[in-house]
């Protein structure tokens, strides 16, 4: 009986070692942000090229961040892009630059599950705030029956939840909150991970999704996508021309319309409260950190190789998860990008 | 065990004998020094683990000193890190498990040791402590779906039974501390009825039959006679069970909420050390925020190693089972 | 006490008697109760959601509803393996050091050492590993996934090494070396063979209690979409399989995590039950 098992376990180990041993698998991590999208793409891409596995570990942008930062991953995702700071201790450890590189567009949306009320709640700026500084406690605040005059708010605490680690959904979310109150911006700040005045933590978008699904009388900030693909409510928010607006693709698309512009070269802009009436203010574009020099070939031309793809054929399926496309100047200003990597 | 060697008598060959046992001795040496090895590896193991977990958190150690530990914010951004609220939580979950866990554990431990038939003793002790066995993250999603849900409908009877105390006030979201601590007490309950009862069947059933001579009830032999007898044992279980407690992480981490405040009601969301750990360790940016992360683990290792020394010096002994 | 009726005292302590021997009653009522019906709510709620898929495809994309967990199944097991082939030997060999060398201070030193490495939170073993392996190395793998694993198996192979041996009786080792073993050979041929049965259990027992470890691997192994080729290279496990998808919000993964647990906790417990049974067999057996 030993003797089969020794030699099952040793069945297993070699397997394990060499049957695999032809796969190039390309690490990857970072926001949660656009996971669902990434996630197709890679397993789309997996199927066209068999032996090439970008496996990306949805550890929240900050992840992405510190891991690309430490090498521990090939690149990394982050809805925020990296600061002055972040960007020179990249520098100092790994002795060369980083490289953004927009993917898709997406949208943080306020998700909400209030016993009895199916309608669309309209959300201004300073309702946003008022919440997550912990002011405004009650769905039936005045603050939010005002913007809802039609819907029957109830009386109930609101359960406010947010991010328990890094977040690049965070760093939109309150960058949009700190353009909206000085108060914010100067008590709280803006990073993928502050010191909220109140709140449950939820790991990830899927963490903070499925928090809100479990808690009655709850309210957090998740990526477009997951209020949609868990068929939860989620609010309209008030843009800088005073109009409600959905978030949708069309929203979304409108918010980078005049960033795609004036893109400066490395990629960094914030979209949120974008000027216009169509505009979605809690906009962002998302990136891929990219270190500038790749030592392996094989992984330098798969990433180019993915990077070529994912601006072209990977487009088109943005579309399908909710996720806006990249405006076409953006698009040829990274594709002239991609021979920074060497 | 030093491998002296026999000296050759000049011009004799040495006998067949004294070779074979010079091979002997080698042999032996060799057995020695090689599990003498795995011994000491174990020690080179530990040493290396406290190493790395001072080196890696110095950064933050030297930043805020002693006051980490009593200081109550967390804030990235500011680069303003302390511990208390993760101590807080740590020993507000722990103690509430215990709270639940040990009237519960000696009571059963009491009943399968004293009064109930050998059968079901045996069989009901036998399915307790396969249940010890069951993974951390099996009890978080047995608390996400089930228990959570359950307290939800039991938030009212609680809340008018003990709203009035400090303990049960403010909303109630599910994940709270209240959760951790009903999941933790789940977790440790194996452990002290097992221990116990084994320590209560080692009590000399002498004293037992002596009480009951003197006229004693049972429930007074075993209370005043047998327990007091066990005492140590049932007491190195009890803190066995905290030590184990003090570091649970992933039932934890699943219900608690993972908010890093101090708050007194049961109801409100906390975090505890191992929580935090698990959700950030591998996001955190920055050398000061990982550096504080570590200094957290470091301060948990002490506490457990404490709560086990005492614990130690308890079980020390009285039981056949090994810890945990 | 013929003929005097029972003073209250005495009714008193009959009472109190009564009530707190039902009360031990129903402690086990509820806590073994409580446990049961967790667990019977785990296979219920698991078996249902069981299927062919869960054993052989790999995981869907986010928010795509099938898929599996096969390479979850894979990495567990080569984890597994690795933190044996760590943490058996060192474990074995250094309960048979305690066993037969023992005695001394170093000894003493040894298992106090021992277990204080047992009661260190399996986070704290994560983040060392992390350190030690990860950062150097510079990606996840499953080597230090399994580094991590190999020390949690380690205090309990050498403790359940170390009693195992020691309760082979001096008679059988005195007779070896009466026939002219040397001591090395005793405990080889002799000693060791006769303790077979407990230390195979002891390993076994570890191991279920090492395979539903999540916290050491969140940060080590990280996790996988894909199968993981070799030792170097992240790997999906289990259980953090069954975290991750338990805090999600799709439906589609809560299924897929029962399931998981399902998997995961009759394998603990088939082991558990195994390793029981041989023990209390063997027990019995009279030598």
């Amino acid at each position: 009986m030993t003797r089969n098992i020794i030699r099952v376990t040793m069945a297993v180990a070699l397997l394990a070692g060499v049957a695999l041993a032809e796969q190039v698998l390309i690490n990857c991590g970072g926001a949660t942000f656009p996971y669902p999208m990434y996630s197709k793409w890679f397993d789309t891409y997996h199927k066209k090229f068999p032996t090439l596995a970008f496996n990306y570990a949805s550890i929240g942008s900050s992840g992405g961040i510190k891991q690309v930062t430490e090498g521990t991953v090939d690149f990394g995702a982050s809805d925020g892009p990296m600061s002055d700071d972040q960007m020179k201790q990249f520098r100092e450890k790994r002795g060369m630059n980083v490289l953004h590189f927009p993917t898709v567009l997406g949208a943080d949306v306020p998700t909400y599950n209030i016993p009895g009320v199916k309608e669309q709640l309209n959300f201004t700026g300073e309702a946003l705030v008022g919440i997550y500084f912990g002011k405004i406690t009650k769905w039936n605040d005045p603050e939010l029956t005002k913007a809802n005059p039609a819907v029957k708010l109830p009386a109930n605490n609101i359960v406010v939840v947010h991010r328990s680690e890094g977040s690049g959904t965070t760093y939109v979310w309150v960058d949009y909150l700190a353009k909206i109150s000085p108060e914010w911006k100067q008590k709280v700040g803006v990073a993928g991970s502050v010191n909220w005045p109140v709140g449950l933590g939820g790991k990830g978008n899927e963490g903070v999704a499925g928090q809100i699904q479990q808690t009655p009388n709850s309210i957090g900030y998740v990526e477009l996508i997951y209020a949609v693909q868990n068929k939860m409510s989620y609010g309209k928010v008030k843009n800088s021309s005073g109009v409600f607006v959905n978030a949708d693709l069309a929203s979304v698309t409108a918010a980078a319309a005049k960033a795609s512009a004036t893109m400066p070269d490395d990629f960094r802009v914030s979209i949120t409260n974008a000027d216009g009436k169509d505009v979605y203010p809690i906009s962002s574009f998302t990136w891929l950190l990219i270190p500038e020099k790749i030592a392996d070939p094989t992984k330098k031309k798969a990433i180019t190789d993915f990077l070529k793809w994912m601006l072209t054929d990977g487009q088109s399926l943005t579309e399908a998860l909710d996720y806006a496309k990249l405006p076409k100047p953006v698009i040829d200003k990274e594709m002239k990008a991609i021979a920074k990597i060497q | 065990m030093a491998a002296s060697t026999t000296p050759a008598i000049k011009g004799r060959p040495l006998g067949r004998a004294q070779s074979f046992q010079q091979r002997l001795r080698a042999g032996d040496d060799l057995a020695y020094i090689v599990t003498l090895a795995a011994a000491a590896a174990v020690l080179a193991v530990t040493a290396l683990l406290v190493y790395e977990l001072y080196v890696h958190s110095a950064l933050s150690r030297h930043k805020f000193g002693w006051s980490f530990l009593v200081t109550q914010t967390w804030d990235p951004v500011a680069e303003q890190f302390g511990a208390l609220p993760f101590i807080y939580g740590t020993v507000v979950t722990s103690v509430l498990a215990l709270l639940i866990g040990i009237p519960l554990g000696v009571g059963a431990a009491i009943f399968l040791a004293e009064l109930a038939p050998p059968g079901i003793s045996s069989g009901l002790t036998f399915l307790i402590e396969l249940l010890a066995a069951v993974p951390s993250v099996i009890f978080g999603l047995l608390g996400v779906f089930v228990l959570i849900p359950i307290l939800h409908k039991l938030e009212d009877p609680i809340r008018s039974v003990l709203g009035w105390t400090p303990l049960f006030q403010g909303p109630f979201y599910g994940v709270s501390m209240l959760s951790a601590g009903v999941v933790l007490s789940l977790m440790i309950i194996p452990f002290i009825i097992s221990i116990s009862r084994e320590v209560i069947l080692a009590v000399p059933s002498d004293q037992r039959e002596a009480a009951l001579a003197l006229g004693a009830t049972r429930w007074e032999s075993t209370w005043d006679v047998v327990v007091p007898y066990a005492y140590k044992g049932i007491t190195g279980s009890i803190f066995l069970s905290l030590a184990r407690a003090l570091g649970e992480t992933m039932a934890v981490t699943m219900v608690i909420g993972n908010d890093p405040k101090i708050v007194t009601s049961l109801f409100a969301p906390g975090y505890s050390i191992a929580a935090i750990i698990a959700n950030e360790f591998a996001e955190a940016p920055g050398e000061m925020y990982t550096s504080a992360l570590i200094e957290l683990g470091l301060v948990l290792f002490a506490l457990t190693i404490v709560i086990n020394g005492a614990a130690r010096l308890l079980v020390a002994g009285t039981s056949a089972k090994e810890g945990t | 006490m013929a003929g005097r009726a029972m003073s209250f005292h005495v009714i008193r302590r009959k009472t109190v008697n009564a009530v707190m021997l039902s009360l031990t009653g129903l402690c086990t009522f509820i806590a073994a109760g409580t446990l049961l019906y967790i667990l019977g709510y785990l296979f219920v709620h698991g078996g249902k959601n069981l299927s062919w898929d869960f054993f052989t495809k790999l995981p869907a994309p986010v928010g795509e509803t099938g898929g599996g967990m096969a390479n979850a199944i894979l990495g567990s097991a080569k984890l597994l393996l690795l933190a044996t082939a760590i943490g058996v030997p060192i474990g074995f060999l250094g309960g048979v050091y305690l066993a037969e060398f023992g005695g001394n201070t170093f000894a003493y030193v040894v298992r106090y050492v021992t277990d204080l490495l047992n009661g260190v939170p399996s986070i704290v073993i994560g983040i060392f590993a992390y350190t030690l392996i990860v950062l150097p190395q510079k990606h996840f793998s499953t080597m230090a996934g399994g580094f991590a694993l190999s020390i949690m198996m380690i205090p309990i192979a050498i403790r359940s090494s170390e009693e195992f041996l020691r309760a082979v009786p001096l008679a059988l080792r005195e007779g070896a070396m009466a026939l002219g073993a040397s001591k090395s050979k005793a405990i080889w041929t002799v000693v060791i063979p006769a303790a077979k049965n407990g230390i195979m259990t002891g390993i076994m027992l570890n191991l279920a209690r090492v395979a539903g470890e999540t916290a050491p691997l969140i940060f080590t192994s990280l996790g996988n979409r894909f199968w993981s080729p070799g030792w170097e290279q992240p790997t999906a496990s289990l259980p953090v399989m069954i975290y991750t998808y338990a805090l999600g919000p799709y439906e589609d993964w809560h299924q897929q995590a029962w399931a998981a647990g399902f998997v995961l906790l009759t394998l603990v417990l088939a082991v558990n039950i195994c390793a029981r049974l041989i023990l209390s067999r063997q027990a019995h057996v009279p030598r």
